[in-house]
């Protein structure tokens, strides 16, 4: 591709030895985008901007906040009350956090519903499970920063289930906590990680763009690109459609901040951390429920554990289970149905997560956690064998079926 | 049956059986309380209240509210501490300069240490918080039978039932149901868990005379505390609700000129 001329001298100058004005006129302007994106395809410039959100509001509540079992609470209290704007910024943490869950969730179900992880892209998926487990970690431990009865329990609870794993699990805990609880070491290195974790996200963000302008944005056909006629620029299509679904998403988001702020989170959040006394349910914030779930539907503790870690590393091989050529699930019958059962077995588990681990709900989570794990280690690999896809259109910009079926 | 139906209605069914599980847990959980002697038969009546604070354009009623401070010092502030509010606070509620002054003068709290290292009591400032009633938590068990009054500081956003909390314990107390027995100390007050409350009824009517001269009834102090208290909760709530709105006037203009934007560039296309 031949280098854009540049007039203005400053631009030419820098470009001579520094090619940012290229690059940015390449991606902009000559990287092709599939002309038939949906508006699903918005979640992951909504996702990068909830990122620097959270990194702009984090960095200003560290230079208020202080990361001692004595002060967290009190100062975290004092950013709501005495710091200018402190409630703000504070309440636009909490929600945001949930907001990036909520987007990264739809941009993963975008991906498994359009077959975004097959070749050739199943790189730029595992890199998105991985910003997903650092997303994890990350809010895991925000949430113990303001030393709340639940940030204190839902931390006492989860670091506790490597004590499961065989021999050195006792030892794995007392490391993680810094002592034999959790504790001020607890606190101060989970502030220290929480102030990392989204800068080396970020890092892997960028790796998960490169992995994605290598071969492009999938699009709804799950085709791949034929000729020029199926394309747009980035920009300004995409660029303005990006912009308004930043502003549809701000305007909800503001709206949850300024009116119900703290309707996703736990009052006893709002109780300052007390080792000595237990709440009557601990549950964990509710984009955790899922996999709470699967947790607590093993009877096994180390099974639970296990169960828990491999719903997410089963996302991983994802792009070898399902072996099918066909991507988008508009074209596999089955798969198709298959995809929303999955989704409400999420939402089912998300409710087994949030209710006691009694009664009706063990018996729901059980069927739940076999069924996740059914869906990918059996189903999908099965149905790869046996679904009549439905015939595939010629190309994005030609939708007559082409008689074919790659 | 073509595949959206019959995957919408795998959804459905998914999903309605998740909510009946809801259903049946709180079923269950309600079940599971009927088991003890002490579970009321009748919950006393609370009157469903509207608060000002509530919904878009909510604000405190800041003279309930002021009144609501002065049931806090005169009746609470003997055994609950409000560790979070400071004197200089009641000015949010509209109290002068001079009478945040009067107020803090009541109260005495230790100085810095003097020139012989000695810590003096002297009369509180405005940017003093208000001072706690008992010097540690073992003092204040000591005092009430083993049980620790909460701090009030947060309270009608630490429980569940929010802003309907307070004014659920203050009157919810009764006379216990037949073979319930309430140990000494202990009252029966059908909201809080366990019924066995280590409160006495803090509220009798005309507790406090308030300034203003509003009659000090039951009723009407339960109503000024619980605004009182929803401010120190979330004093920022006026600002948050105000700021909110406007930017949500500017977000949605701003996101239908965006739309118009995107509609104005793909139009070509499409
Ligand atoms: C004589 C001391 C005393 C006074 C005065 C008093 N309280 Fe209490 N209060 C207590 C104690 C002790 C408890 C803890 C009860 C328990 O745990 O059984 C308590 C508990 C409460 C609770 C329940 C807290 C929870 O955990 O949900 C509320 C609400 C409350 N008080 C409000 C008030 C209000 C409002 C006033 C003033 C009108 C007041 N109290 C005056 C001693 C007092
Ligand atoms: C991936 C991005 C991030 C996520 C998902 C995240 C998540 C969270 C969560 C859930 C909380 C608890 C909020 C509450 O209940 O009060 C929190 C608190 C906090 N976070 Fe983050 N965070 C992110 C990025 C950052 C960054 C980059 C910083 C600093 C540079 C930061 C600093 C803080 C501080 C100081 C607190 C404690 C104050 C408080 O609790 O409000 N965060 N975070």
């Amino acid at each position: 591709m031949s280098s854009p001329e540049f007039s203005n001298p400053i631009v030419r100058w820098i470009e001579y030895r520094l090619p940012v004005f290229s690059m940015l006129h390449h991606e902009m302007h000559e990287y092709p985008t599939p002309r038939n994106l949906n508006y699903m395809w918005n979640f992951g410039s909504l996702a990068g901007f909830m990122l620097v959100v959270m990194i702009v509001s984090g960095i200003v509540l560290s230079m208020n906040y202080t990361a001692h079992v004595d002060y967290a609470f009190a100062s975290v209290e004092r950013i709501m009350r005495d710091v200018d704007y402190g409630w703000l910024v504070r309440y636009i943490h909490m929600n945001g956090a949930s907001f990036f869950f909520i987007v990264v969730y739809i941009h993963i179900f975008r991906g498994l519903y359009y077959g975004s992880y097959k070749a050739p892209r199943e790189l730029l998926w595992i890199l998105g499970v991985v910003i997903l487990l650092l997303m994890m970690a990350t809010a895991f431990m925000g949430y113990v920063l303001p030393w709340g009865q639940m940030s204190f329990w839902g931390a006492t609870v989860i670091t506790n289930l490597f004590s499961a794993i065989p021999l050195i699990g006792e030892n794995i805990v007392t490391w993680l906590w810094g002592g034999f609880t959790v504790d001020n070491p607890t606190l101060n290195r989970f502030f220290s990680l929480h102030f990392l974790l989204p800068f080396v996200i970020a890092g892997v963000v960028i790796l998960h763009i490169a992995a994605l302008h290598q071969h492009g944005s999938n699009n709804p056909l799950g085709i791949d690109i034929k000729n020029k006629g199926d394309t747009l620029p980035f920009h300004p299509y995409y660029t303005v459609k990006d912009l308004f679904g930043v502003g549809l998403l701000l305007t909800i988001f503001m709206a949850v901040v300024s009116y119900a702020p703290n309707y996703m989170g736990h009052p006893d959040n709002y109780v300052e951390a007390n080792p000595l006394v237990t709440p009557a349910h601990i549950v964990p914030e509710w984009y955790f429920l899922p996999f709470y779930a699967i947790l607590r539907a093993v009877p096994d503790k180390l099974g639970g554990v296990i169960a828990m870690f491999a719903a997410i590393a089963v996302l991983f091989v994802l792009p070898w289970l399902d072996r099918s050529p066909i991507r988008s699930a508009k074209f596999r019958p089955v798969y198709f149905v298959l995809f929303w059962v999955l989704l409400a077995d999420c939402i089912l588990l998300g409710f087994c997560g949030a209710n006691p681990a009694e009664g009706i709900w063990v018996v729901l989570s059980r069927i739940g956690t076999v069924y996740y794990f059914a869906h990918f280690i059996i189903l999908l690999p099965l149905l790869s064998l046996y679904e009549r896809p439905i015939d595939l259109p010629l190309s994005i910009s030609n939708p007559s079926p082409s008689g074919s079926n790659a | 049956m073509n595949l959206k139906s019959i995957s919408s209605s795998l959804f459905a069914g998914i999903i309605l059986l998740a909510c009946s599980g809801t259903f049946s847990t709180i079923a269950v959980a309600a079940g599971a309380q009927k088991e003890s002697a002490c579970t009321p038969r009748e919950l006393p009546a609370i009157p469903e209240r509207k608060w000002s604070f509530q919904g878009i354009f909510g604000h405190y009623d800041h003279d309930s509210a002021l009144r609501g401070f002065e049931v806090y010092k005169g009746v609470c502030a003997s055994c609950h501490s409000l560790n979070l509010f400071a004197f200089r606070n009641l000015a949010a509620l509209g109290a002068t300069e001079e009478e945040i002054k009067g107020v803090a003068q009541e109260f005495e709290v230790p100085a810095a240490p003097n020139d012989d290292g000695e810590i003096v009591a002297r009369k509180a400032l405005p940017s003093d918080h208000f001072p706690k009633p008992y010097p540690n938590l073992k003092a204040a068990a000591a005092a009430n039978g083993g049980a620790i009054p909460p701090d009030l500081s947060l309270i009608v956003k630490a429980r569940a039932d929010l802003e309907a909390h307070v004014p659920k314990i203050l009157g919810g107390y009764m006379t216990p149901p037949a073979g319930c027995d309430i140990p000494e100390g202990r009252y029966y007050n059908a909201y809080f868990p366990g019924y066995q409350i280590s409160m006495a009824p803090p509220l009798l009517a005309d507790a406090v005379t308030y300034n203003d001269g509003t009659p000090a009834t039951v009723e009407q102090m339960t109503v000024d505390i619980n605004n009182f208290l929803a401010f120190v909760a979330e004093p920022k709530l006026e600002e948050r609700k105000q700021t909110g709105l406007k930017v949500l006037i500017f977000l949605i203009i701003l996101t239908v000129l965006l739309y118009l934007a995107k509609r104005e560039v793909w139009r070509k296309v499409h």
